[in-house]
């Protein structure tokens, strides 16, 4: 009985932690090369609305999937032409990116707002779902959920064991070393904002593919921003961002599912609980010193030797 | 062989400021015009319809004062925090918190003469704006947290905080059911300078900008927060640790921002609804940058956006375009005076390679 009630709250706990997972896996990537791009929540929209938009003129999901990464790259390319070509503060160019993003998206959205896109629908991988209560939760979703559960690995393996990795991580923590060791500081910094940027977008795609299958506006509500958080709470490692991801996962199911069974409580306060979670996991990262953790060279920019 | 290499520029000569500015907004504007033409709606049009809507009547220059005067207490605030390498980007929630306050007064005194009605309301909502930005400062100041996430949360849980509110327990019998408060009472309206439709409030922007103006020129303590803004090393020489900086500097700025809430529920809704939100708080993050947190020009840059606003509502009305647009143009301002602010501080020079 109880089991009944749990398996779909943690997969569903699973679904709405993908996105979330994969944005902040991104910005892990290029915080790790020195730049705090705070462009995430706008950038996921842009990452939506594209994905939604290849997907519906195509009608082929994995193309609107892609699509989507390869857009906000591009995007989120603004942010670095500001802040590693033009030295803009790397603050207020994220905030502007979030507010453009937010812009554009709900901007060229509107026409489709209630529209459906094929997308990607769930099923159940052969075997490893017959493990009993584990194979409901995490092999009967859909393949982005999938590829998710690989891109921590990826990542971490590109952060610390192949060449690229380490050059952006040695210019995120020292650009000056980097630059005399023969490293292209600007070079590497516009392939961590771009990589990540893609990865962002995915997030962005999970939500009008697989979340809602529909546009509408405001699909992100905030979770860009609660991946800023988490590359904190992360301790800027993507393995531990899991943990974060599907613990904002697991609220907003919760959330959703308490809505739905009806309850006293208003839903203002349901709806907040994510938003004074990301304080309270703020303040324990904080607590415990994980600050420290952050690339040396974060949201400095690198200046021209006079 | 020459190669070409980006150098710090000594040369700032008085034309050089106002060309990049303009320069980043012709930029901007263009950019706008073709996210028009992606659209399918005519760009010529629709700058026009843009510029006629914000500058071509009395009306609109009259309502683009109206939006200027919360735009202007919300910029104030958050450039006050900028100054100190504050990033407080909650003047949303502290917007609302403030709304919030002066509506709690409005609705629990009604029958108090407005003499005594008004300035309790400004310091209700002072208050919940100074609260609300003193939790994300004291998580910065006793834990080191980030300001940045903190106080933009804090927006999502204010604006959830006057829905609640306003569908639940501060909901007017009377209202059919739409989440709003009754009316304020007389005494609780701030009322309009009269031939205009401008509320006193003006007075207020003009007070406090010129008091900020004093603070920052003339106080010791206000040369004290610049120096630690420009300079965080110099801050264990002022008298003021850096902690306490910080605390003052956001309780300033969410009062502030409270205030603009205050004004916008009391003079121009005359209750508290939903809608008392419309982004002033973002905004005022745009007109604090551009005007390079001089109390002055944030002045000048808040009446230009406000503008901007009417002149979005206008495109919205006759070319039914959506408020996005408007969005979309804040955004792309910044990144150009970001991008543009370059040609200020280096020059590309051609060296020997």
């Amino acid at each position: 009985m109880i089991l009944e009630m749990i398996v779909p709250l943690l997969a569903a706990t699973v679904q709405s932690g993908t996105p979330i997972l994969l944005a902040t896996l991104g910005e892990i990537i290029t915080e790790k090369g020195g730049v705090l791009n705070l462009g995430v929540e706008g950038m996921m929209l842009v990452g939506a609305l594209g994905g939604f938009l290849v997907c519906q003129q195509t009608g082929s999901p994995w193309l609107g999937f892609v699509a989507a990464g390869a857009v906000t790259a591009l995007f989120s390319g603004v942010h670095a032409l500001v802040c590693v070509n033009f030295m803009g503060n790397q603050v207020v160019s994220g905030l502007a990116l979030t507010i453009l993003g937010t812009g554009v998206a709900n901007f060229l959205g509107t026409p489709f707002i209630g529209q459906e896109a094929p997308g990607f629908d769930g099923f159940s991988v052969p075997l490893l779902s017959d493990i009993p209560f584990l194979g409901r939760v995490l092999f009967s979703q859909d393949a982005l959920v999938y590829i998710s559960y690989f891109l921590p690995l990826l990542v971490f393996v590109f952060l610390s064991r192949t060449k690229w990795g380490l050059r952006l991580r040695a210019v995120g923590e020292h650009p000056e070393a980097a630059k005399s060791a023969g490293i292209s500081v600007p070079g590497y910094r516009w392939l961590g904002t771009m990589l990540g940027g893609f990865l962002v977008g995915l997030g962005g795609a999970y939500l009008s593919l697989a979340y809602t299958h529909m546009w509408t506006s405001d699909l992100s509500g905030g979770r860009g921003w609660i991946a800023v958080a988490l590359v904190i709470f992360a301790f800027w490692r993507p393995f531990r961002a899991i943990g974060g991801a599907y613990l904002f996962g697991g609220i907003m199911a919760f959330q959703l599912r308490v809505q739905a069974m009806g309850t006293d409580l208003p839903s203002s306060f349901l709806l907040m609980l994510p938003y004074v979670l990301t304080i309270v996991v703020l303040v324990l990262s904080y607590k415990k010193g994980r600050i420290y953790a952050a690339p040396a060279g974060l949201g400095v920019n690198a200046e021209p030797e006079e | 062989m020459k190669k070409w290499r980006v150098v710090h520029s000594e040369d700032k000569g008085v034309l050089r400021g106002p060309a990049v500015l303009i320069g980043a907004l012709a930029v901007a504007l263009g950019v706008s015009a073709f996210m028009l033409a992606l659209q399918g709606k005519s760009p010529v049009q629709g700058l026009t319809v843009l510029f006629s809507g914000a500058f071509g009547s009395s009306y609109a220059l009259e309502d683009a004062l109206v939006k200027a005067v919360p735009l202007y207490l919300c910029s104030l605030g958050v450039a006050m925090a900028f100054r100190l390498l504050i990033w407080n980007i909650g003047a949303e929630g502290q917007f609302a918190l403030g709304a919030i306050g002066s509506a709690w007064a409005a609705l629990t005194f009604p029958g108090l003469p407005w003499f005594l009605l008004l300035p309790l309301m400004a310091v209700c909502s002072a208050f919940l704006g100074a609260l609300w930005g003193l939790v994300p400062a004291i998580l910065k100041v006793r834990l080191g947290v980030n300001e940045i996430i903190v106080t933009l949360m804090m927006n999502y849980i204010g604006i959830l905080l006057l829905e609640f509110l306003v569908f639940g327990p501060w909901k007017d019998p009377a209202g059919f059911g739409f989440p709003m408060t009754a009316m304020y009472s007389d005494s609780a309206i701030v009322a309009d300078i009269p031939g205009t439709s401008v509320s006193w409030g003006i007075v207020l922007c003009v007070v406090v900008g010129v008091l900020m103006s004093v603070f920052f020129r003339f106080t010791r303590l206000g040369f004290e927060l610049k120096a630690a803004g420009e300079n965080p090393k110099s801050a264990p020489y002022a008298r003021i640790p850096y902690s306490g900086l910080v605390l003052l500097v956001m309780a300033v700025s969410g009062a502030l921002a409270g205030w603009a809430g205050f004004l916008e529920a009391s003079s121009n809704l005359n209750r508290l609804e939903v809608s008392v939100m419309s982004g002033y708080g973002y905004t005022a993050i745009v007109v604090a940058w551009l005007a390079r947190l001089s109390p002055l020009r944030i002045g000048v840059a808040s009446y230009l956006l406000a503008a901007l606003m009417v002149g979005v509502e206008n495109l919205q009305l006759v070319m039914q375009i959506p408020a996005a647009f408007g969005d979309i143009m804040e955004g792309l301002i910044l990144v150009c005076v970001l991008a543009g602010g370059f040609s200020l501080n280096y020059r590309i020079k051609r060296v020997p390679g």
